[in-house]
């Protein structure tokens, strides 16, 4: 019997495998960031251990970064304490740093696609659930907690029961203005916030296959929404035509070897997966979240589903959400006003994001009463923008370019969004109090952020674009 | 880690689905660099109003209920990685959660701190809510050994199931390095012929 693209990859990092035991699997690349390592760090020197292969292990900082003149010391006491912790750390073991003011700064899962460390069949882990973002690359890539950052660190490998495998496919065409954030949110909805708990998830179909890399990484990025500990893509020519020349990607010799072995980087036909989902391209519509998970999304012309339609145990809990959104059922969002607008987070703030965004608000302005702020991913994607001139477009819109780092995605720096305020974000999590205390977040692609700040409310982006705007 | 033993113990009932991580310790208390400390902030947001005063009508602020045992619904710790989320229950002083549905990194989070997820089916959950309601002095028994959890009042008693590797490691203190550190030539190994 063939296997499974994640069993492949799995299998060529199985240190041992024995009865009882979880196997032990080689980490190829370990991300790390400032808040889930100083623990990990500390628990190496009361072990008395070295980093076991820190040439494998790349740090920057994200988490708790301003966005605003990162130029200046940090202004926050305890962020600041914990970004110095970080350069410490990296300096005591050897580890390679980004940290601020250096060019290759920025979210963690934004740099290691675009530095061209994220390659087809790597096992890559960070103490981040968003590091499933990775496996738009066809890479084994996993969220994992502090004390495994410690494993990793003192050991280069992981106890890891292997996991149960899904497909997802997307097949058909999408329509226009509807793009990678509205397949994940769509899928989630579907699948509810668990449904994919236990399984590591491949995305295949000619809907996921026509996504350039950049919305591959929005997709497997929401993986971990489904519950799934992972999601990947087999990597085709879109991906090898993304990682070449990239600065850590292999060259000359090494290239043509990790192409040849890349190449055999698929499922096979006869695989066996432990559940397959289908869905249709057509059927998506610019998706929504009304809830405090992701997996309460709508599209955004219909109505937020009654109390009354939840299964019964599951009612309470639906109520308190609705409730703290200030929404009832049967809603719709359309029209409904909007306070703050956030594009940015590891799920959309690539260049591609904020060149959709530009090209879509290019001589508009952000309505009044919405405050918008953009936060690219990255030192290189601020960069990029600025010499494409997208800065200047927003700047003529009203919307704020600020610097890079996970900002309002989870409000651990200044980034927060006030209590009881909308903003439409596009970032990957809608919970209670993520981007601020009782802030409410309804989750959205960068279009149709990009179409609330301009007009002040929940509009359906499809309207909105006319044919002269070539986006998706 | 600090091994675990049989516990009977009275419960804190928190009857609603998808308790992410962010509820359990919000993002702006993970700037600490120790693991210790973070229990004070557990569940903050819905513990605390936004001037520190204790919410009133939160489980964790009603003196009726007290205990070592969390039981909470379906999906309990979904959402982000942060450890934090562990060390804030255990902090706090829970030995163990039940929940009728784990998220994957939290359940090996609180595994890797000597915390013990519970899983066990809706009907179950369900039987125990009914009986801490009825009476919050009701306790649970938990027998790792054996791999069960009984509720002393009724007799039900349910057979959860744990990884035996998982399982060795909670009984003995033993953490996963210690393991992977006894295959270092194994790892070094598999180095040499990739």
């Amino acid at each position: 019997m063939g296997k499974t693209l994640v069993e492949k990859i799995w299998d060529a990092h199985v240190v041992k495998r024995q009865e009882g035991f979880p196997d032990i699997l080689y980490i190829d690349t370990h991300l790390i960031h400032e808040v889930t390592s100083p623990q990990a760090f500390d628990g190496l020197r009361k072990r008395g251990l070295p980093v076991f292969r820190p040439n494998q292990t790349v740090a920057t900082a994200d988490h708790n970064v301003p966005t605003l003149n990162q130029h200046l010391p940090i202004q926050e006491e305890l962020s600041r304490y914990q970004v110095d912790m970080l350069t410490k750390n990296c300096k005591e073991f050897g580890i390679e740093l980004y940290g601020l003011g250096h060019p290759y700064q920025g979210i963690v899962h934004v740099i290691g696609p675009e530095l061209g460390i994220t390659q087809p069949g790597k096992t890559m882990v960070c103490g981040d659930s968003h590091t499933s973002t990775h496996g738009a690359f066809g890479a084994i890539a996993f969220g994992i907690g502090t004390s495994q950052v410690e494993q990793v660190f003192a050991t280069q490998c992981l106890l890891q029961q292997k996991p149960k495998t899904m497909k997802i496919e997307v097949n058909g065409e999408l329509a226009k203005g509807v793009g990678a954030k509205d397949i994940v949110l769509y899928i989630i909805s579907k699948t509810t916030a668990a449904g994919g708990t236990g399984y590591f998830v491949e995305f295949a179909g000619s809907a996921i296959r026509s996504l350039s890399m950049e919305g591959r990484m929005t997709v497997c990025n929401m993986s971990i929404e489904m519950g799934a500990r992972g999601g990947l893509i087999a990597p085709d020519q879109t991906t090898f035509d993304y990682v070449h020349g990239r600065e850590f990607a292999p060259k000359g010799e090494d290239w043509d070897k990790a192409l040849a072995y890349w190449q055999t980087l698929y499922s096979d036909e006869d695989a066996q997966f432990d559940a397959v989902l289908k869905f249709d391209a057509a059927d998506i519509q610019p998706m929504i979240t009304y809830g405090t998970n992701p997996g309460m999304g709508i599209g955004i012309s219909e109505a937020i589903p009654a109390t009354v339609d939840q299964p019964e145990s599951e009612r309470p809990s639906y109520k308190k959400a609705l409730d703290y959104m200030g929404f009832r059922d049967n809603e719709t969002l359309l029209g409904h006003p909007v306070d703050y607008v956030f594009i940015g987070s590891c799920t959309n703030s690539r260049i591609e994001d904020l060149r959709a965004v530009a090209s879509f608000v290019q001589g508009k302005k952000k309505a009044d009463n919405v405050e918008v702020w953009i936060v690219p991913g990255s030192k290189q994607v601020e960069a990029q923008a600025k010499e494409e001139g997208i800065d200047k477009i927003f700047e003529e819109a009203g919307f704020m370019l600020r610097e890079p780092g996970c900002s309002a995605c989870l409000g651990m720096n200044e980034d927060k969004i006030p209590a009881g305020k909308y903003c439409v974000s596009t970032s990957n999590r809608n919970f209670e109090g993520r981007q601020g205390p009782n802030a409410r977040t309804m989750l959205a692609s960068p279009l149709t952020a990009a179409a609330a700040a301009v007009s002040g409310k929940i509009v359906d982006v499809r309207e909105l674009l006319l044919e002269e705007y070539d986006v998706v | 880690m600090k091994k675990f033993e049989k516990l009977t113990s009275r419960i804190v009932p928190l009857p609603i689905e998808n308790i992410d991580t962010d509820q359990i310790i919000p993002a702006r208390f993970l700037k600490a660099t120790t693991r210790e400390g973070f229990g004070d902030n557990l569940f903050r947001d819905w513990r605390y109003d936004s001037n520190g005063q204790p919410k009133t009508d939160f489980v964790m602020n009603n003196p009726t209920y007290s205990g070592k045992i969390l039981v909470a619904g379906k999906n309990f710790g979904c959402g982000s990685s942060r450890e934090h989320a562990a060390w804030a229950i255990q902090d706090y002083g829970f030995n163990v959660v039940i929940s009728s549905f784990f998220a994957d990194i939290f359940k090996g989070n609180a595994l890797n701190n000597g915390v013990l997820p519970i899983t066990v089916p809706d009907e179950f959950l369900e039987k125990i809510f009914d009986v801490v309601f009825a009476d919050p002095n009701a306790e649970l028994t938990v027998d790792l050994e054996a791999q069960t959890v009984t509720i002393n009042a009724t007799g039900d008693s349910f057979e959860f199931e744990i990884n035996p590797y998982k399982k060795s490691c909670l009984i003995n203190g033993y953490d996963d390095i210690d393991y992977i550190l006894s295959h270092k030539e194994v790892i070094e190994a598999y180095e040499q012929q990739r």
